[in-house]
């Protein structure tokens, strides 16, 4: 292992601490030590996500903007607080700008649905990229044979990177959204977002950003950014599933009708008549996911903690270094290579198919994706009808790096 | 949990060298199996010599275990009724999954398959072969018109 690379000293970020945090890192599996490369999927939970939800279901648990008991206040007072944790950790201007949601499927559905299907005619185009995760394809296609609007695709190229004309070049007059990744689930590749909502403003195009694999390892600042709606899931930044956020632009939000229809979204109801809530709770039908939000808020104040550029730091020195070290295995194939690229690396093996390699590193415990990571097209695109994908976190280190090599190895061996 | 139960030789070596690979033209049946989870695809083609299966061929990108299986499977139902290949396929489904199941026959070299037993996220892989078998026979005895396009299978 590179002691170098990782002593504290040198770095400012100490890894074995931040694993020290994460107790499922101290298990085994099938009597090897935990190698988890799989937080691109669903990241782990340090002990104060797991303590924040614990302390919430065991002390303050009610139902929210509710009840005048003190139940119901403490359990609003951890809502609310954590929406604000959220508001800062994106430097949204307001928390009436931050909704709720199950996740960033259902945030870009909620997009698709109450921005999209009253505005859209036939004709009018929604433009995505060639990368994106099938949470921002299909409910554009829904959307699609809803309103007769096309989806517009702009192309990948060899490296798994979208070029800026490219994407220009598909701006169009009936161009009515832009819904693109931040960064790829399936290739690592990080998108310009600020330069692609310049070319969409100036078009007065709007933006909906895919975050869910951003967020844990990109600075998001909303306003920087001048996205106007932007989507994550709490359990790729160290958070619990089941809760995820939609940021969107007030004055777009304000604007559109709700999406679901229920409790805490209304503000009086009558059988004839019924006047829906205020921002952000016109959104937030039915009792929501409360302990999912309060361990998501504590997920955002750990990584915060940490730094994110520190974590960022940490991840990239240690991608660049595993990069190298799998590009020189022979008959190793790196899918994705594009000049900037986060905590993801998919690659193919010469006569091992990727489900092959995952049983095999699984009997190593070492844990990585295989399959099409719900992005079929970009698996098209390159060809091959899966890939194996190791992701980083924050706890991901050397000796991962170590026993993913090693693992690989005993692949080739079977395969031999 | 070990590895060699699943990567056997008799597995490994049916994976390099798939045996009936290829398509038979004309066909009496075929089918498409597909398994979304790792985006194994399979195409079948067969032909029947009344109740027997006369040749069987099937081409495709799988892993080891789902390409291991068509193409032992091809070599044990050659010259088999229908009513032998139900048979073989309940016995082999069977091994798949069960530990202690004694089969109603000599299985030969499938029973090489039963390593999956213990790595139930494969089951699927050594399955496909044979859901996209029967569905083989099946869109045989359902298109005497020719004119329906062939069944995809998925194990979704």
């Amino acid at each position: 292992m590179n002691a170098r690379a990782e002593d504290p000293r040198l770095t400012g970020y100490d890894v074995a601490k931040v694993r020290a945090d994460f107790p499922i890192l101290a298990r085994s599996v099938h009597g090897k030590p935990l190698t988890y490369l799989d937080s691109a999927a669903s990241a782990q939970r340090p002990q104060t996500v797991l303590d924040a939800v614990n302390d919430y279901e065991t002390r303050h648990h009610a139902n929210v903007h509710r009840g005048v008991h003190r139940l119901s206040q403490e359990a609003t007072d951890l809502f609310e607080a954590a929406r604000d944790t959220v508001r800062r950790y994106l430097n949204a201007r307001s928390n009436r700008e931050i909704v709720f949601v199950r996740g960033t499927t259902e945030a870009i559905n909620l997009v698709a649905q109450s921005y999209g299907r009253p505005r859209l005619q036939s004709d009018d185009e929604i433009l995505i990229t060639g990368l994106e995760h099938h949470a921002n394809i299909v409910p554009w296609q829904m959307l699609c044979q809803q309103t007769g609007a096309r989806l517009i695709v702009a192309p990948i190229d060899r490296t798994g990177n979208v070029a800026l004309e490219s994407i220009d070049a598909r701006l169009t007059a009936r161009t009515r959204l832009v819904a693109v990744a931040h960064v790829s689930n399936a290739l690592g590749t990080i998108l310009p977002i600020r330069e692609i909502t310049r070319l969409a403003h100036a078009r007065g195009v709007p933006v909906l950003v895919d975050g869910a694999q951003a967020v844990p390892h990109e600075d998001v600042d909303v306003q920087a950014l001048d996205c106007d709606f932007y989507a994550f899931s709490g359990h790729k930044v160290y958070g619990p599933t089941g809760v995820g956020v939609l940021y969107g632009r007030e004055q777009l939000l304000e604007a559109m009708p709700p999406w679901q229809g229920g409790g805490d979204m209304i503000l009086a109801v009558t059988f004839d008549k019924t006047t829906y809530n205020t921002l952000p709770y016109k959104f937030e039908a039915g009792t929501p996911n409360i302990s999912g939000v309060v361990g998501l808020a504590a997920a955002l104040r750990y990584v915060e903690s940490l730094g994110r550029s520190r974590i960022r730091a940490h991840e990239h020195s240690l991608l660049q270094s595993a990069t190298r070290r799998l590009a020189a295995i022979p008959g190793l194939e790196i899918i994705g290579t594009a000049p900037r690229k986060a905590a993801v690396i998919s690659f193919t093996i010469e006569g091992i198919h990727p489900h092959d390699l995952g049983t095999i590193l699984d009997a190593e415990g070492v844990a990585i994706r295989t399959g099409h990571h719900c992005a079929m097209p970009v698996m098209d695109f390159f060809g091959v009808p899966a890939t194996a994908r190791a992701s980083l976190g924050c706890y991901t280190d050397q000796d991962d790096i170590d026993h993913l090599l090693a693992a690989l190895e005993k692949a080739r061996e079977v395969f031999a | 949990m070990d590895l060699r139960d699943l990567y056997r030789e008799v597995i490994l070596d049916h994976y390099k060298t798939p045996r009936n690979f290829g398509e038979l033209a004309p066909a009496d049946g075929v089918a498409d199996g597909h398994n979304p989870l790792c985006g194994d695809r399979l195409h079948l083609t067969l032909q029947l010599d009344g109740d027997r299966v006369r040749d069987v061929r099937f081409e495709g990108k799988g892993c080891a275990i789902s390409t291991a299986s068509a193409s032992m499977m091809t070599e044990a139902v050659k010259g088999r009724t229908r009513a032998e290949v139900a048979q073989l396929f309940d016995d082999v489904h069977h091994v798949l999954t069960e530990r202690d199941y004694t089969p109603s026959q000599d299985l030969g070299k499938l029973v090489a398959l039963g390593g999956v037993r213990e790595f139930p996220a494969r089951v699927k892989c050594a399955s496909l072969c044979w859901h996209t078998l029967n569905a083989a026979l099946a869109q045989h005895d359902a298109t005497a018109d020719s004119q329906t396009p062939p069944p995809n299978i998925s194990t979704e």
